[in-house]
């Protein structure tokens, strides 16, 4: 007897052995992430050093890119302005977009409105390079000869936007790919945050007699207005950090001519400069030291981003029932 | 007010009632318009994609190209053998280390971190995480392993895509695992299991489905992905040939193939651009067919989407 209870103790002690090394387990796989963060920024910052001491803070707002041995100057200002207004283009057609995808899946009924939601999905399920090859095969050609060159020959003179030489590797087309590619992030997660908004709210509104839009307008889009900010954010953060399609699409050019003077103009992103550069950069002059400061700029740009939007989209979320503020 | 100027003002404000109703039902008729211009604007380009991919690429296609070696470009045959044999090793490595760290995040997120201000950060940053340019992650693993070791390697591949591939595969484990009601746990409980075993034996095999869910969608985000791939696997045109050289991948080669001024060139990478759309839209619509049909999965798809 006494021999079984003795038994039974080394066994569960055994068991308990195990279930510690478990959790322990677990929550190092848990906290996995926040190291491989902090690696990651650790590293790029080291490994970027050379161009901040070199460059300071120019490297920021210059516009110099000559990785020629001997004359060496980096500056990383073009392509930070290049992606900001790709993926600011990118949000202003993509964000109506998405949000109206939103509303239609909402208001129509159900048996129409998952498959269309599925299939909006699946464009996000659609590789970045095969959009690029889409673009820049098939889009790029129709949207120059259809759009670009009528919008220059009527407008090119007079209207600065409208300016340069319609190519079809440009600005306007690599953002127009974008906004295709960031409509599905924020359409599913506008519908998620609307459908946040209380059922009653919605039933108050067509109780007063209101049409669907003013529905929406009444009942929705007030309440959720934070949640759709986040989304559309997040939205900007898939489109900072897209890289093959913006890379084969906007023309990849570098220094003072990646400033687009209009938006046929070719330019740079951020991303896209360090796809065609990185592996060519030769290890030994501070190429290779400024490709990785860019990508710690896109890394801090895209975290920041992320950050604030994943604030709002959760305060929204989260919001209960009760009274509009 | 006599009798009809009463009348009178009644059908004036009827009047007006009825102009108002008409212009609201107008707007509510236009934004309703407008909306589903907005759904076929996203929807005509997916389809054209879709349709361009099937058109150029199906003639490109045949048992040679997705098998053999590419030969000289501009001369011969270009084959797409090594990428996809890059993409099925690269996969499997970053599965490799992927999935058990995702796994076992999900289960500490599930089981052990629930609302602790700790798993709270965690579920945050893993949110953030998933969405840092995967350039970065490239770069990333150029710096650790490929300058290290001094060659180009699959691993510093894998382990890029795995960065990618780790917190989706957690959130997604962490949602299915929530679903598993909490009396099974309460049951293994009474029996005297330890938790480990409860965990795994119980509540693992319940949620296996939702599981294998995201371990499934995850994957197919991550064949697809490029940027990393180009300084850390850099591209071949040979099948695999060891751990210490470079390899080839899919979406790599389309991007390779779509540099080259050739027509062949062209049609090959529409050729390769159907292959992989065709073996990620396969991977999507069968876990919609198998897993998703009936459930809403509504959580699940949530985290995904973001």
């Amino acid at each position: 007897m006494a021999k079984q209870w003795f038994k039974r103790d080394e066994k569960e002690k055994k068991s308990l052995l195990s279930d510690k090394i478990f959790k322990f387990a677990a929550a190092a796989a848990g906290a996995y992430v926040l190291a491989v963060i902090l690696i990651i920024v650790l590293q790029l910052g080291i490994e970027s050093m050379p161009i901040w001491e070199e460059e300071g803070i120019g490297f920021i707002t210059g516009t110099d890119w000559n990785p020629v041995p001997g004359r060496e100057s980096f500056g990383a200002f073009p392509y930070i302005l290049g992606t900001l207004i790709t993926s600011a283009i990118a949000l202003a057609i993509g964000f109506p977009l998405s949000i109206g995808i939103a509303m239609l899946v909402m208001i129509i009924p159900k048996k129409i409105g998952q498959p269309l939601g599925y299939l909006v999905e699946l464009i996000e399920a659609v590789p970045s390079v095969v959009f690029g090859l889409w673009g820049l095969f098939v889009f790029r050609i129709y949207f120059r000869d259809l759009v670009e060159k009528p919008l220059h020959d009527m407008f090119g003179d007079s209207i600065f936007l409208f300016g340069g030489t319609p190519f079809g590797l440009d600005i306007m087309t690599a953002s127009i790919i974008l906004a295709i590619m960031i409509i599905p992030t924020i359409s599913s997660i506008s519908r998620e945050v609307m459908m946040a908004v209380p059922q009653q709210q919605r039933e108050a509104a067509y109780m007063l007699g209101s049409t669907t839009f003013e529905m929406f307008r009444m009942a929705i889009f007030p309440y959720s207005k934070t949640g759709l900010l986040g989304a559309s954010m997040l939205g900007l953060g898939r489109a900072v950090g897209e890289t093959m399609a913006v890379t084969m699409l906007i023309g990849n050019t570098t220094g003072l001519r990646a400033i687009p003077q209009s938006l046929f103009d070719s330019s740079q992103t951020m991303p896209s400069i360090i796809a065609n550069e990185f592996i060519e950069a030769s290890p030994v002059s501070l190429h290779p030291a400024a490709l990785v400061g860019i990508g710690l700029i896109l890394l801090a740009v895209g975290l920041s981003i992320n950050v604030a939007a994943h604030f709002l989209v959760a305060r929204m979320v989260k919001v209960n029932e009760g009274p509009i503020h | 007010m006599t009798y009809t100027d009463r009348q009178q003002k009644r059908a004036e404000i009827r009047a007006m009632f009825k102009s108002n109703v008409r212009r609201r039902l107008w707007v509510d008729k236009i934004v309703v318009g407008t909306v589903i211009v907005c759904a076929l604007m996203a929807i005509i380009p997916l389809i054209w994609i879709l349709g361009t991919a099937v058109y150029s690429g199906v003639p490109a296609l045949n048992w040679e190209f997705l098998t053999g070696k590419p030969g000289a470009v501009g001369a011969g045959q270009i084959s797409i053998g090594p990428a996809i044999q890059g993409t099925v090793i690269i996969i499997a490595l970053t599965s490799l280390i992927g999935l058990p760290i995702g796994i076992m995040g999900g289960i500490y997120l599930s089981e052990y971190g629930g609302n602790s201000r700790f798993a709270k950060q965690i579920r945050f940053f893993m949110d953030v995480f998933m969405q840092v340019p995967s350039i970065v992650l490239g770069i990333f693993a150029f710096l650790a392993i490929v300058l290290t070791l001094g060659y180009y390697t699959v691993w510093a591949g894998a382990i890029a895509l795995s960065f990618i591939m780790f917190p989706i595969v957690a959130r997604s484990t962490e949602e299915a695992l929530r679903m598993v009601p909490w009396t099974y746990r309460e049951a293994g409980a009474a029996l005297g299991l330890s938790k480990m075993v409860i965990t795994l034996r119980i509540v693992l095999s319940q949620a296996k489905k939702g599981i294998l869910t995201g371990v499934l969608l995850s994957i197919s985000r991550v064949g697809g992905e490029t940027a990393p791939l180009i300084m850390t696997i850099l591209g071949s045109n040979i099948f695999f040939s060891g751990f210490d050289s470079s390899t080839d991948a899919l979406p790599l080669r389309i991007w390779r193939l779509s540099l080259q001024p050739y027509d062949e060139a062209r049609i090959a990478g529409w050729g390769a651009a159907l292959t992989l759309v065709i073996i990620i839209f396969a991977i999507h619509l069968g876990v919609r067919y198998f897993f998703l049909r009936d459930k809403s999965g509504k959580g699940l798809r949530g985290v995904l989407r973001g």
